[in-house]
């Protein structure tokens, strides 16, 4: 070292190779493996049969439940986060923090415990579970349940990006086109809309993703009906339980793909329009 | 209440509301979070009361829920440190050094976020089960993590890192490099300057990731209970014995457990809001 000069912000570079060898170490161990597992199970039996157990018909009817339910979910959530976005971004109440912790509250609770709560409102012992059997509604182990669950798993994903990024953008262009005469929906279609796009695709991506691989509380409130109540996770828990590995890996193969490309474009999105998305996600 | 009135009073006269819909958007809001998260919370928080606050002890109170409670709890507490400590070492590598692959190294740290935790289950169980490409090496050496309390904290272990990765990122590239050129020219070594200016500068920061790792696996049901073996008592989390008292009808039960593990949310939901403020008065 003596007589060189060393940049005082920067590790040796003994100390930098060794922590790059731990980072990239334990993310290879704890990340990469699982997922490379996944493919080489899949794949143990050859690709024919991964595609066979795709295209059978109790996973192609779990395929078309899970998108059916986050279908529902994604947009419903989508339009309540741009809802929450607009009354506090653009306007001044009292009460606003306490709003916006009530609205992160579903991050924080147990998946499992997401699916108890509509057990207790909807189930047979539940709140409204006697009036439910005398009217032969079906919520619990049926579609509406499952809808329920996701959207309560997924319930801030929309609403936590969009309301940091619109407060970050402020009142003034909307002020303006409401000055100059613009209604208030093509002010919020011609100037909100065109500032928080990239910000809301990034966030139906994460919502989406996140509707489409839920377990714990579909698992709840599912009923586990093979062919009718299975959504992907839960036919991928059904095959393994079984000891089909092979079905149970292609099907999760499927849902890593699904998760691969999401990542894929989380990041483009994020290089992309970085200044276009809340502040968190800058890089 | 006056107070309250004339706090309100003086910022109504300055500025009229300008922009449009937000009795609209926030009434929405007001409605949709209370019928999908306020309501059927208040369904669980209820329920083992019926009862009494003697009733809920009781449910609580059996050796094999005060069991399942320390392992959900303590195993999500060890791995939120160990998350906290391999995240410390990621972010910096991430943020602070430059190589090929970094870019990649930084959109995987996401995959246990976007990756489905059935599919995490079933990949961790297949590669710590005693013939796995993981678990035959650690049984050479008399280890074994499946179906073992040890498989709960590697489960636990994978869905926390992003936590812990991603809290700490933006603030160690917003930080600035000027403490640490003046530990320099004060003498300090490298590693003091690490250890004893940037690292107490980023303990905030640090803590909130490793509350937030620790809340998500306290949760967490999906990617454990593949690799766990569910033994009542040893290896069996809070979140299944829910779903097990649910499939014996046991409602108060689940509900009773459901409470605690949502009041430990709610704990720590208020922990992680006195920890930012403690990081932006410190920033």
């Amino acid at each position: 070292m003596s007589g060189k000069f060393q940049n005082p912000t920067q590790d040796p570079l003994l100390l930098r190779i060794f922590l790059s060898l731990v980072a990239i170490g334990f993310v290879a161990l704890f990340l990469v493996l699982p997922l490379l597992i996944v493919f080489k199970e899949a794949l143990a039996d050859g690709l024919g049969k991964a595609f066979a157990a795709i295209i059978e018909p109790d996973a192609l009817s779990a395929v078309k439940l899970s998108l059916l339910a986050a279908g529902i979910a994604v947009p419903l959530n989508t339009v309540f986060g741009i809802s929450a976005a607009w009354a506090v971004a653009k306007h001044d109440f009292s009460g606003k923090t306490i709003l916006v912790t009530l609205i992160d509250l579903p991050f924080s609770v147990s998946p499992v415990v997401s699916g108890l709560i509509y057990v207790l409102v909807f189930g047979l012992q539940g709140w409204f579970g006697s009036y439910l059997l005398d009217h032969d509604i079906h919520i619990l182990f049926a579609l509406p349940g499952i809808v329920l669950a996701t959207i309560f798993v997924t319930f801030p994903f929309v609403a936590r990006e969009l309301i940091p990024l619109m407060v970050d953008q402020g009142r003034d262009e909307e002020e303006a086109a409401i000055s100059l005469g613009a209604s208030g929906f093509s002010t919020f279609c011609r100037v909100t809309l065109p500032n928080i796009k990239w910000g809301l695709l990034y966030a139906v991506l994460l919502c989406n993703a996140r509707a489409l691989g839920e377990f714990g509380a579909v698992s709840v409130v599912s009923g586990h009906i093979r062919g009718q109540t299975n959504t992907m996770p839960l036919h991928v828990e059904l095959l393994y339980n079984n000891y089909d590995y092979v079905g149970a890996f292609a099907v999760a193969a499927l849902l890593a793909l699904l998760a691969l490309l999401t990542l894929v474009f989380k990041t483009i999105l994020e290089w992309r329009y970085a200044d276009e998305l809340a502040a968190m996600h800058r890089h | 209440m006056s107070a309250f009135g004339l706090a309100l009073t003086p910022m109504k006269l300055r500025q009229r509301r300008v922009l449009p819909g937000f009795g609209l958007s926030l009434g929405f809001t007001v409605f949709y979070l209370t019928v999908i998260v306020l309501i059927p919370l208040m369904a669980l928080v209820i329920r083992p009361f019926a009862l009494g606050f003697g009733g809920f002890w009781t449910e609580i109170s059996t050796p094999r829920v005060l069991a399942s409670l320390r392992l959900s709890f303590g195993m999500a507490a060890l791995a939120a440190v160990i998350d906290s400590f391999f995240g410390l070492i990621i972010a910096w590598v991430l943020v602070r050094y430059r190589f090929a692959g970094k870019g990649l190294l930084d959109a995987l740290i996401d995959l246990p976020f976007a990756l489905p935790t059935a599919v995490a289950g079933i990949a961790l169980s297949t590669l710590y089960a005693p013939n796995g490409w993981i678990g035959a090496i650690l049984i050479a050496h008399g280890i074994r993590i499946a179906y073992t309390p040890w498989g709960v904290l590697v489960a636990m272990t994978f869905i926390g890192l992003p936590f812990t990765v991603r809290t700490l990122q933006p603030v160690m590239s917003e930080q600035s490099q000027d403490v640490e050129e003046v530990a320099a020219t004060l003498g300090a070594t490298r590693l003091q300057t690490i250890f004893r200016v940037v690292v107490p500068m980023l303990l905030p920061t640090l803590l909130t990731g490793t509350a937030m790792a620790f809340a998500r696996g306290a949760g967490e049901y999906g990617s454990i209970i593949f690799l766990a073996g569910n033994l009542p008592m040893v290896s069996e989390i809070a979140p299944l014995l829910i779903i097990t008292k649910l499939e014996e009808y046991d409602y108060a039960g689940a509900a009773a457990i459901g409470v605690v593990m949502l009041a430990a949310a709610f704990v720590m939901l208020l922990a992680l809001n006195a920890l930012q403020a403690w990081a932006a008065r410190r920033r």
